[in-house]
């Protein structure tokens, strides 16, 4: 997988550069705001749940947390677009530091519910996008797939905080390469735990709308 | 030193000098209130003060860097304007290509054009050839889904940041007689009498506001402010005559011009917040909104006091 002939503090080297760098290319671009709304940017485990309508969404979470929080922080992503290329690879495994998981049940190897678990376990923060895939329809939300359900099942002493992302999908809507410059927000809602008895349906329907609350006002379509 | 480097300044001293008085004042008020609490007023009021302070400082570290340095920083003035623009505007997929273009050949080529000092291509590139090029790129995507909105709001977009504000930089490009080498002083003055007037608008407005010009826009703009702002601007534009081509008199006519623009300008940027329901514009500093929120004035007065300018003054 590694590729020997680079050692170790070098590619941890590389792998900063050009985290700064990305972060600040994403900048540029979004001039991006973070808002924390109901919860303080303090470092707590924490299972940070996001909308999903742009390829840019991790990278935008990731360039407005603070750099302590970011350091303890893994985004949860899809290892056949994380592994397609040594580039990508490069960034999503060294930079990033992304807990892979397969999205195809016919054909991977692990249970992608035991590597969230013990990415938990190891005392990390978490990115997750729980409509499970891209959203590029006109609704501002698909609904929620049961994963984000059984987390906070197994694992319920851990805050789920709500985060949406305001516009990114018109800066890099789906199959363009080049981003326009538009100002995004990713705005931190307070947290929310699945409470005892409550059945999957009653939680997810309750994170939605923990997420959708977070929508600024006047946000065209 | 050369006179211009003198004058220069004199000008920077002088507003180095009301920046000091501010933030004094300012720091002084936020003290006397610690007791009961600093209010969001006087913190809002800091925080422009030292917004100023840094705008003061950029602008005067690109006069230092010369023609070039104006112009990148314009550009990039216009870059995020663009930007803050777009994002309220209608838009959808069909248009990424339109955008993209606007953003990263149009603005470029305007700010090359009059880095050129190419007066006849760039007075008319962005009315004219981009007006009708953009939507020629979006139409070819076949979405006509409120294709006119979307066209229009574009190119509104355009004009407002990139071919106003860069009328700003075109004043390097005139031809005066006995004022060669000065230009970037007729930047100063535009910026500084409008600027100046936009704050002392807001200082008469609140003192003896009573009547305000659009009722359903803003209570706060009042007649009263206007022809206050005005004439202290007036005041403020023959004070600096010194640094114009202009006598006492053409400078407080020319600065009751840009004035009035500006006042003006401010009004129709804010009606455009309002019909889209924000606020400000982005968030780039603390206490000035975004970008547009505070050129909005100056975009408007830009062009008229370029060519009010070059009609009467210029050789070129």
């Amino acid at each position: 997988m590694f590729q020997p002939s680079l050692a170790a503090p070098i590619r941890k080297f590389l792998a900063r550069r050009l985290g700064d760098a990305i972060a600040l290319f994403a900048r540029l671009v979004t001039a991006v705001r973070a808002i924390w709304d109901g919860i303080a940017p303090t470092e707590v485990q924490r299972i940070y749940f996001a909308n999903h309508s742009s390829n840019g969404d991790t990278i935008l979470i990731w360039t407005v947390l603070p750099p302590a929080i970011r350091a303890q922080t893994r985004p949860v992503a899809a290892a056949d677009y994380w592994l397609a290329s040594p580039l990508r690879r490069f960034v999503g495994v060294d930079v990033l530091n992304t807990v892979l998981i397969d999205r195809r049940p016919d054909q991977r190897d692990h249970d992608p519910m035991e590597r969230i678990i013990a990415a938990v376990d190891e005392g990390a923060s978490l990115i997750i996008f729980p409509e499970g895939r891209r959203n590029t329809t006109d609704a501002p939300l698909l609904p929620f797939k049961s994963g984000i359900y059984n987390i906070a099942r197994k694992r319920p002493q851990v805050d789920l905080v709500p985060v949406w992302i305001e516009n990114l999908n018109h800066v890099m809507p789906k199959g363009k390469v080049i981003p326009i410059p538009l100002l995004c927000t990713v705005t931190f809602g307070a947290p929310v735990r699945a409470t005892d008895g409550e059945d999957r349906h009653a939680f997810l329907a309750r994170a939605q709308d923990a997420l959708l609350a977070l929508r600024p006002e006047g946000a065209n379509d | 030193m050369t006179d211009t480097q003198i004058d220069f300044a004199m000008l920077l001293g002088g507003i180095g000098g009301v920046l000091v008085v501010a933030t004094a004042t300012g720091a002084m008020l936020a003290r006397r209130r610690t007791s009961g609490g600093a209010t969001p007023t006087i913190e809002h009021l800091n925080d422009r003060i030292h917004a100023w302070w840094t705008i003061t400082a950029l602008l005067a570290l690109s006069f230092l860097a010369g023609r070039t340095g104006v112009i990148i920083l314009f550009a990039l003035c216009s870059f995020a304007a663009l930007r803050e623009f777009m994002t309220l505007t209608t838009k959808r997929t069909a248009d990424h290509w339109a955008i993209a273009t606007a953003f990263f050949i149009v603005l470029p080529a305007q700010y090359y054009f009059v880095w050129v000092e190419w007066y006849a291509v760039y007075s008319i590139f962005i009315p004219v050839y981009a007006f009708l090029l953009l939507p020629i790129i979006a139409v070819v995507q076949g979405d006509t889904d409120r294709f006119l909105i979307r066209i229009s709001e574009t190119q509104w977009a355009l004009m407002i940041s990139v071919y106003c504000a860069s009328y700003v930089p075109a004043l390097l490009t005139l031809r005066i007689d006995g004022y060669a080498g000065r230009n970037v002083l007729l930047i100063a003055f535009l910026i500084v009498v409008v600027q100046l007037s936009d704050v002392l608008q807001d200082t008469w407005g609140k003192m003896i506001g009573k009547h305000p010009v659009a009722p359903q826009l803003s209570s706060s703009r009042t007649w009263e402010g206007l022809v206050g702002g005005v004439a202290s601007a007036a005041l403020v534009g023959a004070g600096l005559w010194w640094i114009t081509p202009f006598t006492i008199w053409q400078a407080a006519v020319v600065s009751v011009v840009i004035a009035l623009a500006g006042f003006f300008g401010g009004l129709v940027m804010s009606a455009i917040k309002q019909d889209r329901g924000v606020k400000d514009w982005g968030h780039l500093m603390a206490g000035h909104g975004g970008f547009i929120d505070r050129l909005d004035s100056v975009v408007f007065s830009a062009p008229l006091f370029f060519h009010i300018t070059r009609y009467f003054w210029s050789s070129v």
